[in-house]
């Protein structure tokens, strides 16, 4: 690993300004993957600015009923929160579903935004990658590839992004609150990461200098339904090879009234599945609309040789997790 | 890394130049507090085993993927591999070593010597250092991937199997001692 210098810093402004000032920066939260890159050789930073210190470790509900959930927030408190659980069920959810008991207790929720790819290629330093070294080229798309992307993916990059909490929160409508040495502002969560197009190595819409201070849940006072389901090669601790988050909430007609639905470990970026969405909206709840939507949203897809088994892996996950949320309410 | 001396000064903690590559740390480790000049680079689980001589962790997979080098910060478990030296000023670190009170053996390693719940005995300290933190989070309420939707929020959970198995899962045993860890485990929840 590379000497590297260390900032604890004590303020916001003061750690963006420390971002802006030095361009091979990097935040440290929790360092679950952080660490490793470095470990790797994959992250070379010159400092890190420690932010585990700023005040940003609170959940709390603002007055118009959002709950905005600081940037230090560590995954496993976000997915004991009772307003979380309540209310968000599908990002509860999402985080129990990713990674171990220790890792989610250190990770936090701006670092679960910003982590890299587990790309075996992006990995290791030995092989070409366009995501970690621009122009090198993309040992997945001809190699091992079983893993990665069928949605949105381009010449330079196939790779997908590893979050389960990032999928719960594009389906949920969140915004990810963004603060650099310019101010403040925020994005939807659904638009934060990147398709990588011509610019593999820029996973997110973050600029230079800014740091993510938190994100924000839109109002959700009754118990809106939505739910996280992933499979996995095994029972538990293992990145997703198809996910999916669904928000539903039926009309007194029984028809569709709010849809949100997000596909995890598809894309480069949580896959937002608008078209699926707006076949739905205002229609009826029923398993045949709901298989008329999703195919619309995966006739997209654009498998690689060896990962055509995650459209239709998809495709289960959504129909299962949209029917549930539809049944308890509807027969 | 680069020795020349004037690149070894404090930082961090205000003041020096943040291009130093070693900073001072107090921390405490079970129980005893310790003021360290620490190199960035080092990560808890290397200054555990190679500053203080405490090799109850182990180095596994040294990339937070097997569990052996779990430890207690502030009474949360983590990945030790992880955790950079750095980061840890002012914190609690309980590791494996300081379990038992004296001769006396914490219950879930007396658990583990009556279940007979290793083979090898090479990932035992970070299983026992898990289940610590598995019980403390069970106890405090906090969900896994396998409890029901109607368990209460805050409320303390029931550890059964199912739910050992999966709150343990960052913990690998390459011998398959699992069924006795379980059970060893089952026999310390409430």
């Amino acid at each position: 690993m590379k000497p590297f210098g260390y900032l604890r810093a004590a303020t916001v402004e003061e750690a963006a300004r420390a971002l802006a000032e030095h361009p091979d920066a990097r935040c440290l939260g929790g360092g679950t993957n952080l660490v490793d890159l470095m470990k790797l050789g994959v992250e070379r930073p010159g400092l890190l600015v420690e932010v585990n210190r700023l005040p940003l470790d609170t959940v709390e509900e603002l007055p118009d009923g959002s709950l905005r959930v600081g940037a230090t927030v560590r995954n496993s408190d976000l997915a004991a929160h009772p307003l979380v659980r309540d209310r968000y069920p599908a990002l509860s959810q999402a985080l129990l579903a990713g990674a171990s008991g220790q890792l989610r207790n250190a990770a936090t929720t701006g670092g679960n935004l910003l982590q890299r790819t587990r790309c075996p290629y992006f990995q290791d330093v030995s092989k070409p990658c366009n995501k970690r070294t621009p122009g090198s080229g993309c040992g997945a798309r001809v190699g091992t590839h079983r893993d990665h992307a069928v949605l949105g993916h381009s010449d330079h990059c196939i790779a997908t992004h590893p979050s389960d909490m990032a999928v719960a929160l594009a389906a949920l409508d969140a915004r990810v609150e963004l603060h650099g040495t310019e101010g403040a502002r925020s994005v939807p969560a659904a638009e934060f990461h990147r398709l990588p197009g011509d610019h593999p190595e820029r996973d997110t819409e973050i600029r230079p200098g800014e740091l993510v201070t938190g994100v924000v849940l839109p109002a959700a006072t009754a118990s809106l339904p939505s739910a996280y389901r992933k499979a996995r090669d095994r029972a538990s601790y293992a990145f997703a090879l198809a996910s999916v988050a669904a928000v539903l909430n039926l009309s007194d007609e029984g028809t569709v009234a709010r849809v949100g639905l997000a596909f995890g470990a598809l894309a480069h970026r949580p896959w937002r599945a608008t078209r699926a969405e707006e076949a739905l909206r205002g229609g009826p709840a029923t398993p045949d609309a709901f298989a008329h939507a999703v195919d619309l949203e995966l006739r997209a897809a654009r498998p690689l040789r060896d990962n055509g088994y995650k459209v239709e892996l998809a495709r289960g996950l959504a129909l299962d997790v949209l029917t549930r949320l539809a049944g308890p309410t509807r027969t | 890394m680069d020795s020349s001396p004037h690149d070894h000064g404090a930082d961090g903690t205000g003041g020096a130049p943040p291009a130093a590559h070693r900073s001072e740390v107090t921390l405490s480790v079970n129980g005893k507090p310790h003021t360290l000049l620490i190199d960035h680079r080092r990560v808890l689980l290397d200054l555990l085993r190679e500053d203080l001589d405490l090799t109850g962790a182990k180095k596994g997979c040294d990339h937070g993927q097997c569990g052996a080098c779990t430890v207690l910060v502030d009474g949360r478990r983590v990945n030790s591999c992880l955790q950079l030296a750095v980061s840890l000023d002012g914190r609690e670190v309980l590791t494996v070593e300081g379990l038992a009170d004296g001769d006396r053996l914490h219950p879930l390693q007396r658990a583990f010597l009556d279940r007979d719940a290793f083979q090898c005995g090479y990932c035992t300290p970070g299983q026992l250092c898990s289940a610590v933190g598995v019980l403390a989070e069970a106890a405090a309420g906090h969900p896994s991937h396998v409890t029901g939707p109607a368990a209460p929020p805050g409320r303390p959970v029931a550890l059964d199997a199912a739910e050992i198995r999966e709150r343990l899962s960052g913990n690998l045993c390459r011998c398959g001692a699992y069924p006795h860890i379980v059970e060893a485990v089952r026999d310390v929840a409430p």
